[in-house]
């Protein structure tokens, strides 16, 4: 690991400061993600503000009927709170399906968005990865791409983003409150915080340097049956090869977002609009403009599949 | 015998490449740079109920602290990346991979190790429930298994849901698939995990 320098912030907006005015510094949260990049020297940061004592750990109830969620409530607490048991069944089903119970205890909300792919390129060092060192092209294309994206990828970058809780997050429609450097606030739709490789792979979201998650607000609860679906190598602590993040009304209309299989969690809205039609007809829209390896095509068929499960879930619910 | 991949590389080097390469080589020759000194601080903590303060690099982990300045080798250094649970220790009451953290962010923290279970003569009770169960075979996954199990109980007398419970309003029961689910971020290479499910549930008071 390279050396740094280790400072605890106040204040987001000190913490926020803090980053933007040192090169190479960047926010310590749970740290069970940057410390694993550390040790690889994927990631080097020279300076480290831990925003621990930033008092961003509860989910309070917002005007609107919603739930706010601070940036450093524990994958573990946010899983366990009974309102969001009770009214985003999703997001508890999308926590437990992901990781082991030590990582959950110490990952963050915020920490979670930001984790970073697991493309088995990006962590090897002497591989080229667009995403790791840009410029340096991409070994995932034409290389093992058993677990990556199929669709929404580049001629530059086929990684996937890894995580479970984001992808019932783009179902729930959640918002990203952050603060920048100066002070200032601002509101990111969760469909628009992750974005796609193109041609600058190594940015993994929209955030600026600086900018500082402060909480993930949900909107008022949608009602139905909620659904998380993974398919794994196997039972439990594996990254999905697909998952389904589902809200089913009654009447069989409902939204979807699939994990796994992009660069973002992946929602469509023309695919939710035929919800009631089956889960080929969703998946025919989701992955209308999908471009699989010969390895991975294998996702869409399995993501139709568990969408059915899915759905028949819903209706014996 | 250089491989066709070595040789094709070396074709590649042979351009503007490595000509950069080699005035950037001679750029460090003529003027060294210096690695960054390493950072150290002051961190203290309470280890199985006593305060102890160290002065550490900061990029000591939890795991490190513990082990190569604490001298408390209980607790075990597998893959030092958070995927087997050998480091798995009690902080401030919830099990954490100790590899994956810094001392530096424990300022304050209360943490249990293997170590503070229970000793050789007066062992906790999980500790003698994976004696009576064979829950072991070489041992070096032990301390992390037991500390995780002790944890795990405790998540489940607190309703922490997990990925198999089929209502997410009802509270969880120490079965063995819920053993099994949350005990999966600890890794035994020796196959013991019945044995250990076991263990878990006699301590557990479940029956069968």
């Amino acid at each position: 690991m390279k050396p740094f320098t280790y400072e605890r912030a106040k204040t987001p907006a000190e913490a926020a400061a803090a980053v933007a005015r040192q090169p190479g510094a960047k926010f310590l949260a749970g740290g069970t993600n940057l410390l694993d990049l550390m040790k690889l020297e994927i990631e080097t940061p020279r300076h480290l503000v831990d925003v621990q004592d930033l008092k961003l750990d509860r989910i309070e109830p917002t005007t609107d009927g919603g739930l706010r969620i601070g940036a450093l409530v524990t994958n573990t607490a946010l899983a366990a709170d009974t309102r969001v048991r009770r009214d985003y069944g999703v997001l508890t089903r999308a926590i437990v399906a992901g990781a082991s119970g030590q990582l959950r205890n110490k990952a963050t909300t915020a920490g979670n968005l930001l984790q970073r792919t697991r493309c088995p390129y990006f962590y090897d060092p002497n591989m080229p990865c667009n995403k790791r060192k840009p410029g340096s092209g991409c070994a995932a294309i034409g290389g093992y791409s058993r677990q990556l994206a199929v669709i929404g990828s580049s001629d530059q970058c086929i990684a996937t983003y890894p995580g479970d809780m984001a992808v019932a997050m783009r179902v729930l429609d959640a918002t990203v409150e952050t603060v920048k450097a100066d002070g200032t606030t601002r509101a990111i739709p969760i469909a628009d915080f992750h974005r796609l490789p193109g041609d600058k792979p190594h940015l993994d979201n929209n955030l600026e340097a600086g900018e500082l998650i402060t909480a993930v607000t949900l909107p008022r609860p949608l009602g139905g049956t909620h659904h998380y679906e993974k398919v794994r190598d196997r039972a439990s602590y594996a990254f999905a090869l697909v998952s389904v993040a589902a809200v089913i009304q009654k009447d069989g209309s409902g939204r979807v977002a699939f994990g796994g299989v992009a660069h973002k969690p992946w929602r469509v809205e023309a695919a939710d609009a035929v919800m009631t039609q089956g889960a080929a007809a969703v998946t025919a829209k989701a992955f209308a403009n999908a471009r699989p390896t010969e390895d991975n095509a294998f996702k869409i068929p399995l993501a139709t599949r568990a969408l059915a499960a899915t759905i028949a879930e819903g209706k014996s619910a | 015998m250089m491989s066709e991949m070595e040789m094709s590389r070396r074709g590649v080097l042979a351009g503007s490449a490595a000509a950069a390469a080699l005035a950037a080589a001679r750029q460090v020759e003529a003027q060294p740079v210096k690695a960054a000194a390493p950072a150290t601080m002051p961190v203290s903590l309470t280890v199985n109920g006593k305060r102890r303060d160290l002065t550490l690099d900061t990029r000591t982990t939890l795991l490190d602290a513990l082990r190569e300045h604490l001298k408390l080798t209980g607790t075990k250094k597998g893959c030092d990346h958070g995927q087997c649970g050998a480091c798995t220790v009690i902080v401030n009451g919830e099990r954490i991979n100790s590899c994956l953290s810094l001392a530096v962010q424990h300022q304050g923290d209360e943490v249990k190790t293997i170590e503070g279970l229970g000793t050789p003569d007066k062992l906790h009770p999980m500790q003698a429930a994976f004696v009576r169960h064979d829950g072991y075979q070489c041992g070096y996954c032990t301390p992390g298994q037991i500390c995780s199990a002790v944890a795990v109980l405790d998540e489940i007398k607190r309703g922490v849901p997990s990925h198999v419970q089929a209502d997410l309003s009802a509270r969880p029961q120490p079965t063995n698939i819920e053993m099994r689910e949350r005990m999966s971020g600890n890794i035994c290479r020796c196959g013991a995990y019945s044995n250990i499910a076991e263990a878990m549930a006699e301590v557990a008071g479940a029956k069968g």
